[in-house]
């Protein structure tokens, strides 16, 4: 197709770039440098999208961050995205739009019934209906969720990546239009450390739009580019484009996502599609401009009724017409300029519809002296036209009643460009917890006093001239300089100088007068993408919801993907004009984050793909790895879980392992277990205080099993720790509790205890640990470690010495988690794959058996020995365990006095017990409750749950561990495990240990 | 932002015609200018049997069940702002009671099954959507705290099912269940009553039914003190005046300690920022609602097509209403890691609340210190789900001064004596 | 994203620290002759201020030192910052809060 709405010449495109895209599969042609609308509106396209709602055909309103409704969905398959605004697509070569919410088609769509029903689905109306019968909500959902949404989610993984960056600056700068570049050269000029940041593909703002206009009395294009060229050779300056600084948050951090290969027709491989910039700056100049506002009139919607700027835009920068019957309606003399522009493009402007009595102001008398032709004091009552607007209603408006008379002209047009007045753009401004003010003049909300280090200026801060815009731009960045602490530069004193138009006089009419009752004829829309009129705002208020918030949730104005950047003033002065109230009364709506839409990618940035969460191995991962493990996560850590051989099932591994620690020798990879190294001459006193039982009198050499609390008096971990030296331990905690607890050890040594002498270092990642077992255990080692005493006498159980084992030095300590007579090798982390390679090789005539986690689990069960976090939940104390024996009744702990409150004394509390299924086959599922009766249904009261539950090959049987309601004084009664399968288990309670209660295998 | 209440808006009192089909055609005939308000806007009486402090969910529940079940209709409820604007409006509207502690199962579970007649008892549709709940198991830890809590879940009539990974890919086949191999999903329990509901309407359904009733609604009302005399409550002071009050339920979330404060005694909790965010919306992909509570992840999709998802909470005290971008950060990136498509999905807004947090993670439904005087807050991250049996146990306990079975062991002496409801201490990982 | 003085190291992004809830809040020095009533304030009865509060840091990714803050948790400007241990500076919390 041709591009019959492009005008000869003129434009900032690049027409040496012819560019081929498609469109709800027709091809057309368009020119680098467009925006998929600019080069939509260049084919004559105007009819892009569906509303939410009611289906209604609609077109492109806006030409920039503010489009509710050209939202199209871009490219296919799994780089498809929905819901992006044709208004900020840069044209590329080969792109792939479609329309979106509308089927079979976006000229003929089935959802448009629901236009037809509008009078019975007014806001709100879901809450007074599907009620009935109530089953049948699920059903009406059904159907209300498949109507709704908009774009479709992109089908299958992101092929794209992310990045992330931290960056501190002196000034930032948000926006690159004429008062933010002014604030850059400014601040950079002053020695500051600037980024500007400018969401568009190119600088200049608002000055893009524009024609004829000249600063410093060069054309603006000229002076961009010199500030462009300033601005770069400044080093200290960074410029960021296609960078959109979508929230203000606390501390004056800004985050900011940099579209960096979204425009490229070819897209580098190495670089990432966005990048999340995380900025610190020391001071904020907003310069983000200002969003023109449509007119609130009867069938305002309609495809080719556009904002009077875009149309202006749309002429300037892409050299677009955006028909060839225009009719301008405006309320301000701004509305002219475009009128003006679009007539100079060769548009048949037809009338200039101004609701004004008196039209006046600059652009108003240019437009006169060119004679135009002037409507004053005549709103505009009504439109027709399906997909294109077709014609246009005008009614003069009656001063006394301030109603619209009966139609006096009807004008043929296929544009209709409405300006409505301006809204400064204060998102950002507001995010940063800054109050806004209205200004009655300006009929808009400005900033009021800023929280943080923020300095507004230009349109965003109610200056809409461009003198005001550059001088306060000027300002701003000079004062954020000197307040970021930064001397004043050598060509400071000058701001820019340029003609001051804005676009004042208006007479503001948050609603415009109509010919008809207030909610007849047709809908004056005030939120084009969630389809609420006028009428909408007025049933909310009629019906009692008179908070601004309870109005926009009721009738969800200003919750649509624009967040009502179009409309949200205009529904804030219905609102205040139907209740007869000031606007400052009404107040407006919190601006939320982000400004427009960002990608959730850039929030996972490059931790993705199995990088969310690091992954921790031991320095012995390699060999589990080659034999074949089953990995379990622990925390952070990857530990092997069971070694199969080949056509091995899990049960197989697990009985193999076992038994082999029992009849043989078994070896395990401990290196997990958090290690703590103590030094000082009051740790032994420090350890008393952190642990359940007395410390004073362990020997050098020797080691001693803790149980830690916290203060509510509940478990939270547990482990051996062992004095090295005269005021040197070395104390080990639970694989997943290594970090808190060295925080806890901290925090009490800083906080609480801050005389004390201790010095607590994790030595976790320097020491590998390496876990022998078995009646195997003592021969192997004494080969491997000939130096080593290994008696009884010198080394007996819950002692340590320092050696070397196959070369290596090591510590060695004979502690046991199995029951079974067992060494803990300590060695250097670097050495931990060779102690381990030594031993295998060695203990092979010994048939040296890799034990995983669940292997240990069975042989401690088997031993009545807990692990913290399954036997216990953070609500079981030291006692509910049956662990009296190791809680001191001396000396004050950590969690001691929690011990002797009311509740903590019920014979009631949940205990330690085993349990022992009829059947020894069965095996208790993990989590199973159990209960004293078995009742026909539930509910049913239940006293307790199973923690653990094993195969034991060595018991040859099956056995549990649980937590029961007085479960010491139940030993020998019966107890039942309801299944979700509908079975149950009969139990016995027994004692936890159900192997050797003596210890005897601990002995040689 | 104020809205002070003018004349004219809220002075007279309307019958409540029922909100049906009918009544929506028979109104669109007279382009919908028939509609009475939903709920009053008087001025406070001088007096009242009870007042509730707080025009959230939970205060306007307990106000509604206090005139409904015990007849109280001599009462109001004073608000700050606006009703349902804060946690109420804020939260990610998940509704389930797969507690693993029974007295936490009893209360969340009463309110489960409030829920499944709200929209009728109140005669307003709060959307209750039982879409199903999915907890995902991330490692054999999990999957065992998962099996113990569906068993607990079966036995107190809780409805719970264990779904493999094979059922979860059916139920929910865009999410990934490897996860490349860092957070693989082992399995899930799932309520499959569980889901749902509009939030906001779940506000002004109560307030239009406990209106309709009597209750005064009275909102730009902040509470600047109480007086209490010889230790009982005998009225609040307000920026709308003194009121007389025999009995006051305090209900405001976040700011519960500085109402406890203004009563002269401390709270066991702690006013956390929670953060929030939606998708922009798109065509249905995803019809129930997954937790993942080892990430911190929580998503479902609205009926408006929104992907809604919930986060933890920033680690300090903030009355902000705004909640930190590194925890934006972890949340997304769990979410991306479960469902790679949709990395390339944007967020729309994102926004946050004061969440008060207990030490158990459990609340406080309970007399206090001050006669005449209760409390109901520590609703922490979880309060919405609640909102019904919150309410109407409640009620019971200002009516009656005295505890309902439901709420008795959510008492604020348990921290005295030791008997604290652990719902998030399971979670710890060792061996 | 608040940034944080720690008085060791400077000025830091409040991912580097870790929370620990009011400070100034001292464990009895005989637990045993403490009822159970004040036990549980001490463990966890908490002023949750809204305003100017006292509140304790660790800079965990750091130097792994405990410190003060003096924050505003409505506007969460950071007033002061000092050692474990010392005393809160004097503020002028009227104006602040």
């Amino acid at each position: 197709m041709t591009q019959s709405f492009r005008l000869p010449e003129g434009g900032l495109i690049d027409r040496d770039r012819r560019l081929g895209f498609r469109f709800d599969g027709r091809d057309y042609m368009g020119y680098a440098g467009d925006t998929l609308a600019a080069a939509l509106l260049a084919n004559g396209v105007h009819l892009v999208g569906r509303s939410f709602k009611y289906h209604r055909t609609r077109g492109i309103l806006s030409a920039g961050a503010e489009e509710p409704n050209a939202l199209i969905q871009l490219g296919e398959g799994a780089r498809s995205e929905p819901n992006l605004r044709a208004t900020q697509i840069e044209l590329i070569d080969g792109l792939e739009a479609r329309s979106q919410n509308r089927w079979p088609s976006l000229s003929f769509d089935i959802g448009a019934f629901n236009n037809a029903l509008s009078r019975v689905l007014p806001s709100g109306f879901y809450y007074k209906t599907f009620m009935w019968p109530a089953s049948f909500w699920m059903k009406y959902e059904y159907v209300i969720r498949h109507a709704a949404g908009l774009g479709e989610a992109p089908r299958g993984r992101d092929p794209d990546h992310y990045d992330k960056t931290f960056a501190h600056c002196d000034v930032l700068v948000v926006g690159g239009g004429p008062a933010g570049l002014a604030a850059a050269l400014a601040a950079g000029r002053a020695g500051a450390r600037v980024i500007l940041a400018e969401q568009d593909s190119d600088l200049g703002g608002s000055l893009l739009g524009t024609n004829g206009t000249t600063i410093d009395g060069q054309p603006a294009a000229q002076w961009i580019a010199a500030a462009r060229a300033e601005l770069a050779a400044m080093d200290q300056v960074t410029v960021l484009t296609r960078t959109l600084a979508y929230g203000y948050f606390d501390h004056n951090f800004i985050a900011m996502v940099e579209r960096v290969t979204d425009h490229l027709g070819e897209k580098p491989g190495h670089l990432p599609r966005q990048r999340l910039w995380k900025l610190r700056a020391k001071q904020v100049v907003l310069a983000t401009g200002a969003i023109e506002r449509p007119l609130v009139f009867a069938d305002n919607d309609r495809p080719g009724i556009m904002l009077a700027d875009a149309c202006r835009t749309y002429v300037n920068r892409y050299a677009v017409r955006s028909g060839n019957k225009a009719v301008v309606f405006t309320n301000n003399d701004g509305g002219y300029t475009a009128a003006l522009d679009m007539a100079a493009a060769g548009v048949n402007v037809r009338a200039v519809v101004d609701l004004r009595a008196n039209p006046e102001g600059p652009a108003t008398e240019r437009a006169e002296a060119q004679g135009l032709h002037i409507m004053p004091g005549s709103a505009v009552v009504g439109t027709s036209g399906e997909k294109r607007v077709k014609q246009v209603r005008v009614g003069r408006v009656d001063p006394g009643s301030g109603r619209a008379l009966a139609v006096s002209e009807t004008l043929d047009c296929d544009i209709l460009a409405m300006s409505g007045g301006w809204s400064p753009a204060l998102h950002l401004f507001s995010q940063s917890r800054g109050k806004v003010v209205f200004d009655e003049a300006l009929g808009a909300f400005v900033p009021g006093d800023p929280a943080q280090g923020a300095h507004s200026a230009g349109a965003c801060n109610g200056a809409f001239g461009l003198a005001d815009c550059l001088a306060q731009g000027h300002a701003a960045g000079r004062d954020a300089a000197k307040d970021a602490g930064c001397k004043p530069g050598r060509d400071g004193a000058r701001a820019p100088e340029a003609e001051n138009h804005g676009f004042l006089p208006a007479q503001w009419a948050w609603e415009v007068p109509s010919d008809k009752p207030p909610g007849r004829g047709g809908k004056a829309f005030v939120d084009f993408q969630n389809d609420v009129t006028a009428n909408d705002l007025r049933l909310a208020l009629r019906e009692g919801y008179h908070s601004i918030e309870h109005v926009k949730r009721y009738t969800t104005t200003g919750m649509g993907t624009d967040q009502g950047k179009t409309s949200n003033v205009n529904a804030i002065g219905i609102v205040a004009k139907t209740m007869g109230r000031e606007i400052p009364e009404v107040g407006v709506t919190t601006f939320r984050p982000p400004y427009t839409p960002v990608t959730f990618g850039i929030f996972a940035g490059r931790d993705v793909d199995g990088l969310l969460d690091p992954v921790r191995k031991t320095p012995i991962h390699s060999w589990h790895e080659q034999a074949g493990a089953a990995f379990e996560d622990v925390g952070q850590w990857k530990r092997p879980w069971y070694f199969p051989k080949p056509g091995e099932t899990m049960h197989q591994a697990v009985n193999r392992e076992v038994k082999a620690a029992r009849d043989s020798l078994g070896i395990m990879d401990a290196t997990t277990l958090g290690k703590i190294d103590i030094q000082g001459k009051d740790t032994a006193e420090f350890l008393n205080r952190v642990y359940t039982n007395a410390w004073s009198k362990l020997a050098v050499g020797r080691c001693r099993y803790g149980l830690m609390l916290n203060e509510a008096g509940m478990v939270i971990d547990d482990g051996v720790t062992a004095r090295l030296g005269e005021n040197h331990y070395l104390m080990t905690t639970t694989t997943g509790n290594a970090a808190p607890v060295l925080a806890q050890l901290e925090e009490f040594l800083q906080t609480e205890w801050p005389d004390m002498e201790v010095f607590v270092t994790s030595v976790t990642e320097q020491f590998a640990t390496v876990t022998i077992a078995g009646p195997n255990a003592k021969p192997l080692l004494r080969e491997l470690a000939a130096d080593l005493d290994l008696s009884t006498e010198a080394l007996p159980h819950m002692a340590i010495a320092p050696g070397r084992v196959a070369g290596i030095d090591a510590r060695i300590a004979r502690i046991s988690f199995t029951g079974e007579m067992s060494y803990e090798i300590n060695v250097p982390a670097s050495c931990g794959l060779a102690l381990w390679h030594a031993l295998m090789t060695a203990g092979a005539k010994y048939d040296i058996t890799p034990y995983g986690t669940e292997a240990m689990h069975v042989l401690r069960a088997e031993k009545g020995f807990i692990i913290v976090g399954q036997e216990t939940d953070g609500s079981v104390t030291p006692i509910d365990l049956g662990m009296d024996w190791i809680v001191s009744k001396k000396k004050d702990f950590i969690g001691k006095r929690a011990l002797s409150r009311p509740d903590m004394l019920k014979p009631d509390r949940k205990q330690l017990v085993g349990l022992l299924s009829e059947n020894p086959e069965e095996v208790l599922p993990e989590g199973a409750q159990l209960v004293e009766r078995v009742l026909p249904k539930p509910p049913m009261p239940m006293i307790g749950h199973v923690s653990s539950s094993y195969h034991s090959p060595n018991l040859g049987r099956s056995i549990a561990l649980a937590m029961i309601k007085g479960g010491q004084a139940r030993m020998g009664q019966t107890v039942l495990a309801p299944l979700a399968d509908g079975t149950t288990v009969t139990c016995k309670v027994v004692s936890p240990v159900f192997l050797d209660p003596e210890g005897t295998r601990l002995n040689d | 932002m104020t809205c002070p209440e003018k004349e004219g808006w809220g002075t007279a009192f309307e019958m409540m015609p029922r909100y049906s089909i009918f009544s929506l055609i028979r109104n669109a005939l007279s382009y919908h200018e028939g509609w009475p308000r939903a709920w009053r806007s008087p001025e406070p009486k001088s007096s009242y049997d009870a007042i509730i402090v707080g025009g959230g969910g939970h205060g306007l529940a307990t106000a509604y069940y206090l005139a409904k079940n015990h007849g109280m209709t001599n009462i109001a409820v004073v608000e700050r702002g606006w009703i349902g604007g804060g946690n109420t409006g804020r939260n990610t509207t998940i509704v389930r009671s797969n507690y693993l502690w029974d007295e936490s199962a009893a209360l969340y579970e009463h309110a489960l099954k409030l829920w499944e007649g709200l929209s009728q008892d109140l005669n307003f549709n709060v959307m209750f959507s039982q879409r199903g709940v999915l907890n995902l198991a991330h490692n054999q830890h999990d999957l065992r705290e998962l099996s113990r809590r569906i068993n607990a879940n079966r036995l107190n009539g809780v409805d719970s099912e264990f779904l493999s990974p094979q059922e979860i890919k059916a139920l929910v086949p865009i999410m990934d269940l490897r996860a490349n191999g860092r957070y693989p999903v082992l399995g899930a329990s799932i309520q499959r009553r569980g889901g749902t509901a509009r939030h906001d309407a779940v506000a002004w359904g109560y307030a239009r039914a406990a209106d309709a009733l009597g209750v005064d609604i009275i909102q730009q009302c902040p509470v600047t003190g109480f007086q209490v005399e010889d230790g009982q409550v005998r009225a609040v002071e307000t920026a709308k005046g003194t009121i007389q009050a025999r009995k006051v339920g305090i209900v405001t979330a976040g700011h519960s300690s500085v109402m406890a404060g203004m009563a002269g005694f401390r709270l066991p909790v702690q006013s956390l920022p929670l953060q929030a965010l939606v998708s922009e919306p798109i065509k249905p992909v995803l019809d129930t609602v997954i937790m993942s509570g080892a990430v911190h992840a929580y998503v479902s999709q609205s009926d408006k097509g929104e992907l809604v998802i919930g986060a933890g909470v920033d680690s300090y005290i903030g009355y902000g209403q705004r909640g930190s971008l590194p925890v934006t950060e972890q949340t997304l990136g769990a979410i991306c890691e479960l469902f790679p498509m949709f990395r390339r999905m944007r967020m729309l807004r994102q926004w946050g609340g004061i969440v008060d947090v207990c030490p158990d993670a459990s609340p406080i439904l309970s007399k206090t210190p001050v006669g005449g005087m209760y409390i109901n807050c520590g609703w922490g991250t979880g309060g919405f789900k609640a909102t019904p049996g919150s309410g109407w146990a409640f009620a019971h306990t200002v009516a009656k001064d005295e505890p309902h079975p439901l709420n008795a062991a959510f008492s604020l002496d348990r921290f005295r004596t030791g008997y604290l409801i652990d719902e998030h201490g399971a979670a710890a990982v060792a061996h | 994203m608040l940034v944080i003085p720690c008085p060791h190291c400077g000025p830091r992004g409040e991912i580097e620290f870790s929370y620990g809830g009011q400070a100034h809040i001292a464990r009895p020095k005989d637990p045993e002759k403490v009822s159970d009533a004040e036990w549980a304030d001490y463990v966890f009865l908490r002023d949750n201020t809204k305003g100017v509060f006292l509140e304790r840091w660790c800079h965990v990714h750091g130097c792994r030192r405990w410190f003060n803050v003096a924050r505003n948790t409505v506007t969460y400007e950071i007033l002061a910052a000092y050692d474990a241990g010392a005393k809160p500076p004097k503020l002028d919390y009227e104006t602040q809060v």
